[in-house]
Formats: structure tokens, C-alpha cells, sequence
């Protein structure tokens, strides 16, 4: 990339900076953050991060939370993908209690989780587009993302917060509905998926203003912690789901894209890759979906379904024992990670044998990563930091906790 | 050469440190050491230059507080993780709390930089060397560290707040 080369420091007498403010609302950072830009005329010589514009205190609050009501803290992470948060947490739980799911569960898992973050994926890159003056894209594939979300609606009722899932399984099986509504989205998917490919991937505006921009080589990149698409685009091929297998990934068979330069436009290609890999992995897991239950066996965690509550005084009793949080948990700490929608998204939990987590700390990938921004963008148009942020995925609910 | 494991990463560990190390633990197949804090730059470069080892990604750093233990009630926790070897590592420093001071390792990982910070935000453990710790997620103005214990959360049926705007 030329424009990095340019040598600022030696004109900083002769030259007066403008200080621009880009945020903390402003339509092009997608999301409540600030930054605090040094400017040489176009060219960007440094910029300030501030964050916690929206900071809600979830550490906080979980350590005063029965381990069932922290789920829908971490919807709120990444709101782009909120299922895989809320796997991600089942299966920490899960993990400090020894908890063995069915093969069935897992399953189901893995198709939620794949079909987040699809949705993940499509939202951030075709934002890229947005970014660049390609409104179509965006409006384009907003259709797929109403399908999955029509999908999460039909599993658990509810969008985009999902709270979707229990510590030992699924709140129910998958109904006929759903399996359709999946089969459709299957179907669906390539057609318009193709359509937004061929709208953008061979674009020649496109190219033009992603290639080489908002570059960062794999050292550094692993030197930030990078996590997920972003650090793939460097060329490690660094996946969680690969390399500590959770949730029987190791039975489906795909590839992990990986880029070469790690400039705006891998991010983008990667993550186009990888859209089609959740696909392959769908596709394998409704094809082999095992019998059985959707459910561990597991009465003092998984909390029992209404009609057994009110009609049978076991079940009314493990119900009891849940939410006033009588369920004995063992002490110790653990750490368990999912590939979330931008990186891995860890779980450290230390729990004291009491009802609530005595600590819980998540590892939110774009908080770690997105502090390498302003090494990327030095020396760049600031049109060009739009789109190299915009290509980070960084989601200002997982920044900010 | 050697099955790079647990097992072998202790020995390696102790050969070195054995002063230092002082407890070792594996929960949940995780190797968890507790760790002398004036030593923690010598652990982590040792690690990250280890010709097999190879730790050289730190994937968290975050704070603990332990208010009953006397002398150590502030900890800091590290998670390094070698992506060659695929071997993870916890690494729990302890102090006291009229000194909760630790060298940073920002000289060794760049993305120790906002962790640190947000540490010192929460639990106002000094990271010295730091090359910039200020708050990140609070106001700079606040003038106390909320996720340390003694602080709890707002009492929810409290009356004297005006709520109005909130809709409340």
C-alpha cells in the first residue's frame, strides 16, 4: 500500500492537523463508538478510540444472576449472532457441571449456531457494500436475514435477542414448521446469495476500494489477538470449531477459508467463503440428524415443560429448585470458547458453589481486535477507515459489554 | 521430540521456576498456575520464545478480587494459548490489595493493551509501565472501581430516584 509510506513525522512542524470527530452516532461506524481522527487534509495520522458508550455492566450483574438468567446478557454481546452467545454459555455451564448432551442437541445446536452466523456474516458485508455506495446489496440479502430470523422465531419465539436454548439442551424439538422453513431457506439461499455475489465480488468499484485497504500481516494480527474472519484474512487458519471441537463439529466435514493479505478485501472474500461452508454444515447436519431427545438428562439444571409442572409434583419440584437456584453447582473454573460470528468468543467462569457465578468474564472478540484500528488506517483516506471498520465487524453491544 | 502436553509443559515450567510456581492445578484439562507477579515477564517471555512451546497468543487477561484472602486479594488471570501446539495455559498472579501493582505485558502482546485497561477500569489494579492506562469502559470522572466487591448493585426497590425520563 503507497499511502503508507508517507513519512509524517518529519513535517510536523510546518503542518497543522485538523482533529475530526467521527462518532459517537454517526451512520458510517454502525454502532455507538467514537473516534477521535488526527487529519493531514484527507490523510489519517492517528486516531483515538472511545468507548463504553454503552457499557451495561453484564460482568457485574452476572455475578448476581442464577446461571439460567445470564443467557439473555449475552444476547446482547454481538446482537448479530445472538444464538451462538447463548450456545456459547450453555455449553460453559454445561462443561463446569459435566454435563454430556445428546448427540441430537448438539445437532440442532450446530444448525442455529451456523445459521447465525450466516445472518452475522451477511450483515457485515454487505455494510461493506453500504459503505462503499452499494445500498442494493444490503436491501438485497436483508430477505435471507428475515428467513433466519423467521427460523430463530419458530424454534423459540423470539428475533434477534434470542435467549434461545437451555443449560442442558433446547427448550423444545424442532417442530415441522421450523424443519420447513430450514428446507426453504436452503433452497433460497443460493439463488439470492449468488445474486449479491456476482453484485459485488467481481465489482470492479468495489475492488478498487477494498483491495489493499485497512491492511494488517499476520504477525501483527496475531500480536493484537485476533480472532475469527479477520484473523483468517491474514492467512492463519486459526478456527475454534477445528481446533477445540465443541458440540460435535468434529462429525461434519468443511473447509476454513482463509485470505492472503489481510486487507479489506479478504475480510470480505472469507467471510463469503465461509457463508457457504455454514451451508455445507446445515445441509450435513439435517441430513444426519440423530434421533432422540433434545434434552440432557439432567432435572435439577433443564428446567421441565410447563404442562409436566403443573401436573406433576416432581417435575413442579426440580422447577422450583431451579428458580430459586437450590441447584447444588460444584466449585471451580473453567474456560471454554465457540468460533462466534467475529472471533473466538470465550466464557472464563469461576464459580464458588453458590447460585450465581462468583466471576464470569467474557472474552469479546472485537473489544480485543479492535484496538489494531488505528495501525490500520494510519495513512489512509478516512473513506477508507469507514470501510476497513466496516469490515472488522465491530459491534458496539460485544465492544462495550 | 517430546508429546507437548500438560505434562510437558509443567516439567518445562518447573524446571525453570520451580521458586516461583506456587500451586499448579489442571481443572477442566486446563494446565492453571498460580505464579510469583514480579515474575510474570520472565513466564510470559520465556513462553513466547520457547523454541517448542510457541505461547505467543494471549486470549484473555482479565482481574479477580478475593476479598477474604489476606495478603493476596487481588489476582490477575492470563490465558495464553500456543495455536502450534494447540495448548492453553492459565496463569494466576495474586497481590494485596494496598499494592495491587503488576508489571504490563504490553511490551509482549499488543492486544494486552485495552485488557489492561479495562482491569485497572474495574478492579484499579496499576499495571506499571502501561504506556497508557486510563479508564475505558466507565467516565473518567468515576472515582471507585465497580466490579470490586464491596460495591453491589443498585437495590432495585429503591424510591429516591427520579425515574420519569426512564419511563419507569
Amino acid at each position: 500500500m503507497q499511502q503508507n509510506e508517507l513519512d509524517i513525522a518529519n513535517n510536523t512542524e510546518t503542518k497543522e492537523y485538523t482533529t475530526l470527530n467521527l462518532g459517537p452516532t454517526h451512520p458510517a461506524t454502525h454502532g455507538i463508538f467514537q473516534n477521535v481522527l488526527t487529519m493531514d487534509g484527507e490523510i489519517i495520522v492517528n486516531s483515538e478510540q472511545t468507548l463504553g458508550y454503552i457499557h451495561r455492566a453484564f460482568e457485574k450483574i452476572a455475578e448476581h444472576r442464577p446461571y439460567y438468567q445470564i443467557t439473555p446478557l449475552t444476547d446482547r454481546l454481538n446482537y448479530c449472532s445472538s444464538p451462538i452467545n447463548n450456545m456459547g454459555w450453555h455449553m460453559t455451564v454445561e462443561k463446569l457441571l459435566g454435563i454430556e448432551t445428546p448427540k441430537r442437541v448438539d445437532y440442532f445446536r450446530v444448525i442455529i449456531m451456523e445459521l447465525a452466523r450466516i445472518s452475522d456474516h451477511l450483515v457485515c458485508n454487505s455494510v461493506i457494500g453500504v459503505d462503499i455506495g452499494a445500498l442494493t446489496g444490503f436491501t438485497y440479502v436483508f430477505q435471507l436475514r428475515e428467513r433466519i430470523y423467521d427460523i430463530f422465531e419458530s424454534i423459540c419465539g423470539a428475533r434477534l435477542t434470542t435467549n434461545i436454548g437451555r443449560i442442558g439442551g433446547l427448550e423444545r424439538d424442532f417442530s415441522k414448521d421450523t424443519f420447513k422453513l430450514i428446507k426453504e431457506f436452503l433452497v433460497e439461499f443460493p439463488k439470492i446469495f449468488g445474486e449479491f455475489t456476482s453484485l459485488l465480488e467481481r465489482n470492479r468499484i468495489f475492488i478498487d476500494r477494498t483491495v489493499g485497504t485497512g491492511p494488517i500481516s499476520a504477525e501483527r494480527a496475531l500480536n493484537y489477538g485476533f480472532t475469527g474472519p479477520n484473523l483468517r484474512a491474514t492467512g492463519v487458519d486459526y478456527d475454534v470449531r477445528v481446533m477445540n471441537p465443541y458440540c460435535s463439529y468434529q462429525d461434519f466435514d468443511f473447509t476454513i477459508p482463509i485470505g492472503k493479505q489481510g486487507d479489506t478485501f479478504d475480510r470480505f472474500m472469507v467471510r463469503q467463503q465461509e457463508m457457504l461452508e455454514s451451508m455445507k454444515i446445515i445441509k450435513q447436519a439435517l441430513e444426519n440428524l440423530p434421533e432422540g431427545k433434545h434434552f440432557a438428562n439432567v432435572p435439577e439444571f433443564f428446567l421441565p415443560p410447563k404442562q409436566e409442572v403443573y401436573n406433576n409434583m416432581e417435575a413442579l419440584i426440580w422447577h422450583f429448585k431451579i428458580v430459586m437456584g437450590e441447584a447444588d453447582v460444584p466449585k471451580g473454573e473453567v474456560y471454554h470458547s465457540v468460533e462466534g460470528g467475529n472471533g473466538e468468543l470465550g466464557f472464563y467462569l469461576v464459580s464458588d458453589g453458590s447460585r450465581s457465578a462468583y466471576r464470569l468474564h467474557f472474552r469479546r472478540p472485537c473489544f480485543i481486535y479492535y484496538q489494531a484500528f488505528p495501525e490500520m488506517v494510519k495513512g489512509s483516506t478516512i473513506s477508507d477507515a469507514i470501510v476497513a471498520m466496516s469490515s472488522m465487524n465491530v459491534i458496539a453491544g460485544e465492544l462495550d459489554a | 521430540m517430546a508429546d507437548i502436553n500438560n505434562g510437558y509443559l509443567l516439567q518445562q515450567l518447573q524446571e525453570k521456576f520451580e521458586a516461583d510456581i506456587i500451586s499448579a492445578d489442571e481443572p477442566y484439562g486446563m494446565l492453571t498456575i498460580v505464579f510469583d507477579k514480579n515474575k510474570i515477564i520472565d513466564l510470559l517471555s520465556f513462553l513466547y520464545n520457547h523454541t517448542e512451546l510457541k505461547m505467543q497468543f494471549l486470549t484473555d487477561l482479565c482481574g479477580i478480587q478475593y476479598p477474604d484472602n489476606e495478603g493476596k486479594e487481588f489476582g490477575v488471570i492470563y490465558h495464553l494459548h500456543s495455536l502450534q501446539n494447540n495448548l492453553r495455559l492459565r496463569i494466576k498472579c495474586f497481590m494485596p490489595k494496598d499494592a495491587p501493582q503488576i508489571s504490563t505485558v504490553t511490551g509482549l502482546f499488543a492486544s494486552a493493551n485495552w485488557q489492561e485497561r479495562e482491569t485497572y477500569d474495574f478492579y484499579g489494579i496499576i499495571f506499571t509501565g502501561h504506556p497508557d492506562l486510563r479508564r475505558i469502559l466507565n467516565v473518567d470522572e468515576m472515582d471507585y472501581f465497580p466490579m470490586r466487591k464491596e460495591y453491589p448493585l443498585e437495590d432495585q426497590t429503591r424510591t429516591d430516584k427520579d425515574d420519569t425520563y426512564f419511563g419507569r
